[in-house]
């Protein structure tokens, strides 16, 4: 910190990156509340612990290979440069037992960086929890939550979510608020997993008929999912660069102007993403409460489903266009979502394969058409946002990144006998055990009371 | 070079200050015990979830057990 306004700044941009981190916490206090209202009765600590426990687990695989990965691999590699490809000492010192991974006074930045970019991880990995609820091991699913929190993620963020990615560099892939490098992988391995684990007994009738199988808490899951709301505010500001001088942009943004960035350090404003983020919020509920009519469930998932299509290209929508994009991509991800549950016979217990994996795919094709033209980076040589650029950043988001690394996982663990718990023990209810010795210590404590009285 | 106390004297100029946790050199071996520990914490996890579901199982997997399972919910 050589200046004043270095050391300002330096500070500045630790505390803004700090504040994110306990916000986007709030991501995974609402997915659990969420799914565990969403779960039945006989299901729910169980639930609750499924998605808790990814925490520890995708943290630290974190530490082990996530965020390496993120700094090795955004030129493929072989596609715009090597392993490490701008930065490879930067890269090797990430490694887990690289020097940039332990803490000291001459980076101050790392930390919060690492943190903001892990939270982003439990958010993808909880998606996909969400959806395989009441019948998968926790076994697999904690490797799920790693193979998506730890690798997927963070090499589709090298890639697409990166300033010198080689989709951004070769497609112009422009994904600020990540509507696919987020969303729509999440979505896509879930699916992936739904596919291969098959539907909660009950959920189909011996004609396929659909059957509903009702949340035990329905208030729970609305709170929970009106927490998600929370928690994307510090989701959407931890995307940004938040105090960029035009030297930080290797001179390619010229004059004194200072501002703030996306992740791929094109310029955009606070007030852009703030005015953004509430009206595609309020087109996804607006058209979610229409659709479903009034369902709340639906409605709320409808506000996050705005959010989600318009993210890709909310640093520079205007307002009115964050609005209908949030409130187009919503229709389609509930539509979608009935679909293909009557059409494929998907039990997606929460809807996040729509939410998320339609909403995203979809609000990439959008954001690609919206802002056809646009740089998706200040650097030279690399390429305007287009449709097809987009088209392909959505395909490798949702097939390629996500649907198909978690069906082949999925299947792995299906052959090994570990992805979906026993047929009687799905019957009873994971926790049914634990609710009869619940029950039995409560009749033995009873017994003492009576006695002692 | 393995440096059990990296900072001897906080009276410095923090400009030359780098690194300020201890044990400096053993990042490497720290390093592979905590990945063979995730990973054995991972097999762990296997037996105990086959354990859970095999007690279960002998103690409510009978026929009436699970109708009453079922009735409950």
């Amino acid at each position: 910190m050589g200046s004043n306004i270095d050391a300002i700044t330096t500070i500045f941009t630790e505390f803004y990156y700090w504040v994110t981190i306990p916000l986007m916490f709030l991501i995974h206090v609402g997915f659990c509340m969420y799914e565990v209202g969403a779960s039945r009765h006989k299901n729910h600590l169980h639930t609750l612990m499924k998605n808790t426990m990814l925490i520890p687990l995708v943290t630290i695989t974190w530490f082990f290979f996530g965020w390496w990965i993120y700094w090795a691999l955004p030129g493929g590699p072989g596609i715009t440069g090597g392993i490490g490809h701008p930065l490879p000492e930067v890269a090797t010192s990430y490694l887990p037992w690289g020097e940039g991974m332990g803490p000291r006074l001459d980076d101050r930045i790392s930390g919060v960086f690492w943190a903001a970019f892990l939270l982003f991880a439990w958010t993808a990995a909880s998606i996909v929890s969400g959806a395989v609820i009441e019948r998968i091991r926790s076994t697999a699913f904690w490797l799920i939550a790693i193979l998506i929190g730890s690798v997927t993620w963070s090499i589709d963020a090298a890639w697409g979510w990166h300033y010198s990615g080689w989709m951004v560099q070769i497609l112009g892939y422009h994904d600020a608020y990540a509507s696919g490098v987020i969303h729509a992988i999440a979505g896509g391995c879930a699916l992936g997993v739904l596919v291969v684990l098959g539907p909660r007994l009950g959920k189909f009738g011996p004609n396929g008929e659909v059957n509903d199988i009702l949340p035990h808490n329905p208030w729970l899951v609305c709170v929970g999912l009106f927490l998600i709301y929370t928690g994307f505010w510090g989701f959407y500001v931890a995307c940004n660069v938040p105090l960029a001088d035009p030297g930080f942009i290797d001179g390619q943004i010229t004059g004194e102007t200072w501002t703030a960035t996306t992740i791929y350090l094109t310029p955009t404003t606070l007030g852009t993403i703030t005015v953004n983020f509430l009206m595609s919020l309020s087109g996804g509920l607006l058209i979610g409460y229409m659709v479903s009519k009034g369902d709340p469930f639906w409605t709320y998932s409808g506000g996050l489903a705005g959010v989600i299509t318009a993210s890709a290209g909310n640093d520079l929508y205007h307002p009115l266009q964050a609005l209908f994009i949030g409130g187009i991509g919503t229709a389609c991800a509930y539509k979608l979502h009935y679909w293909v549950e009557r059409t494929f016979k998907i039990d997606d217990a929460v809807g996040a394969v729509a939410v998320h994996g339609y909403a995203g795919f979809i609000g990439l094709l959008i954001c690609g058409v919206v802002l056809w033209g646009f740089p998706a980076s200040p650097y030279e040589g690399f390429a305007h946002i287009t449709p097809w650029g987009q088209f392909a950043g959505a395909v490798i988001m949702f097939w390629v990144l996500g649907f198909i690394p978690g069906w082949v996982l999925a299947k792995i663990l299906s052959a090994c006998g570990q992805l979906r718990i026993p047929k009687e023990v799905e019957l009873m209810g994971l926790d049914f055990g634990t609710e009869q010795d619940r029950e039995a210590a409560h009749r033995d404590v009873l017994a003492t009371e009576h006695a002692k009285n | 070079m393995f440096v059990a106390a990296t900072i001897e004297s906080w009276a410095a100029d923090l400009n030359d200050v780098s690194l300020i946790y201890p044990w400096t050199g053993s990042e490497f071996i720290m390093a592979i015990a905590a990945i063979v520990a995730w990973i054995a914490w991972h097999f762990w996890q296997v037996g105990f979830e086959k354990r859970e579901y095999e007690a279960e199982m002998q103690r409510y997997g009978d026929k009436d057990s699970l109708d009453r399972a079922i009735d409950d919910d």
